[in-house]
């Protein structure tokens, strides 16, 4: 057994420099990894590239980022509530990639797979599509997407052992298990570390091979952005 | 005129047994509320969930556990829960068979526009370009027109499209419109109260009007 373990979260990214590419796991901020943000956070770092669904909201994960400009570029699917982004889109200081999600989604799994293209129907006739090779494949038409990898990669995870086995929770896996095989470096902060050998192998999501640092988090907020309730 | 959740209403009938759906955010969420209770369906959440349940008691509310929408929500039995990139697999697999969605702009060959107001408003796309490329059936929830009036069923999209020659049906406040392979709106339904001219008169792409056109039944 490879012990993965380290201290916390300011250990987690200390060599995390500018220019690093990032991909940070999360849907909405639901599973983002929230030690590993607030760690950034009090870093002098710069012209970050992130890969990441979303981009937080004002004042909460990655939108923490984008307030003390941080960031170069985002690579996303939907911004759509954080003000701050927008304001940064549209004014030209940030540089923003927008793809369809479940191309994200499969960018990111094919940079952990190693497979460095692959096409797909989604964005075909749209703006997506510009400067991409489109291909016939049975009569309907798909466009080749590349891999995406990262220098690093923070994730969140529920339960993790310090071999950096981990296992998500509810809707909160998302983006996560594909991320934390695209980083050369996974950063993987869980709500509750264990020793190896005490979770169940059957129920592992993320193998530890993917898994380079794992920490215990602390103090999770877990924002909800839609308090949604039946009476 | 209907309000949004008798277009929700009327799209409920077009639910059939047994299928797995996706609902997109707005007035598509609201059709999981008329859905029959008398017909099984599962319904996808692209964040990784088969098997969204209604939205939760107060006390039951789980941060990890949210919609496409980031509205908290629970799981009827028999869900399943996992990962972005499956999640998008059994979206591409053609395994979901009916996606609602909203549009901005819907054009007469079924092309919809709903992700992006270029200068404006520039939200993302999110999993809509996903799911309009590869679902075997797509309907469009919408308003007919645009708060200042415009018709929102063009001859060809104005905005960036999200797919192309894709929705085959499209449910607004006014009307239920199929879109014909041809091209074309072929008006189906009325919604009570609103005649043939008035929706001709606020459909901008072409309208095909052929005999009678029943009044919608939102009961």
């Amino acid at each position: 057994m490879i012990n993965k373990t380290i201290k916390d979260a300011d250990e987690a990214v200390k060599d995390i420099s500018n220019n690093a590419v990032l991909m940070i796991g999360g849907f909405g901020l639901s599973g983002i990894p929230e030690n590993s943000i607030t760690a950034l956070l009090k870093k002098d770092i710069s012209g970050l590239t992130c890969i990441s669904n979303n981009a937080g909201v004002d004042d909460f994960g990655i939108g923490l980022m984008l307030k003390k400009r941080m960031v170069k570029k985002m690579i996303s699917s939907y911004v759509g509530e954080n003000k701050e982004f927008e304001r940064q889109l549209l004014s030209g200081e940030l540089e923003v990639e927008l793809i369809p999600q479940g191309s994200l989604a499969e960018r990111v799994r094919a940079g952990g797979a190693g497979i460095p293209a692959f096409f797909t129907p989604a964005g075909v006739g749209t703006e997506v599509a510009e400067g991409k090779e489109v291909r016939e494949f049975h009569g309907k038409l798909y466009l080749m997407e590349r891999w995406l990898r990262a220098d690093f990669s923070l994730v969140k995870a529920w339960k993790g052992d310090t071999a950096g086995n981990l296992i998500f929770k509810g809707t909160a896996r998302n983006f996560n298990p594909m991320m934390a095989a695209a980083g050369t470096i996974t950063i993987a902060e869980v709500e509750e570390l264990v020793e190896a050998g005490s979770l169940d192998p059957n129920q592992i999501h993320t193998p530890g091979i993917y898994v380079q640092r794992i920490y215990q988090g602390k103090d999770y907020e877990k924002r909800i952005e839609q308090k949604t309730i039946s009476q | 005129m209907l309000d949004k959740n008798q277009i929700a209403k009327r799209i409920a009938k077009e639910v059939k047994n047994g299928q797995y759906i996706n609902l997109g955010i707005g007035i598509p969420t609201l059709v999981a509320n008329y859905i029959p209770n008398d017909l099984e369906v599962v319904l996808q959440s692209e964040n990784g969930l088969l098997g969204i349940g209604p939205f939760p008691k107060e006390d039951d509310i789980d941060p990890d556990l949210i919609n496409a929408g980031k509205q908290t929500i629970t799981m009827t039995k028999g869900s399943a829960l996992f990962s972005s990139a499956e999640s998008f697999a059994m979206i591409r697999g053609g395994h979901v068979h009916l996606t609602i969605l909203g549009a901005m702009e819907v054009s007469e060959n079924g092309d919809i526009a709903n992700w992006k107001i270029p200068g404006k408003m520039v939200k993302g796309m999110g999993g809509a370009m996903d799911l309009v490329a590869s679902a075997e059936n797509i309907i469009v929830a919408m308003q007919h027109c645009s708060k200042d009036g415009k018709s929102k069923l063009l001859k060809t999209c104005s905005l960036p499209i999200t797919g192309i020659k894709c929705v085959k049906k499209v449910v607004t406040d006014l009307a239920v419109l199929k879109i014909l392979p041809e091209g074309g709106f072929k008006l189906l339904e009325r919604a009570p109260g609103i005649s043939v001219e008035e929706i001709r008169s606020k459909t901008e792409g072409r309208l095909v009007v052929e005999g009678e056109v029943p009044e919608m039944d939102i009961q």
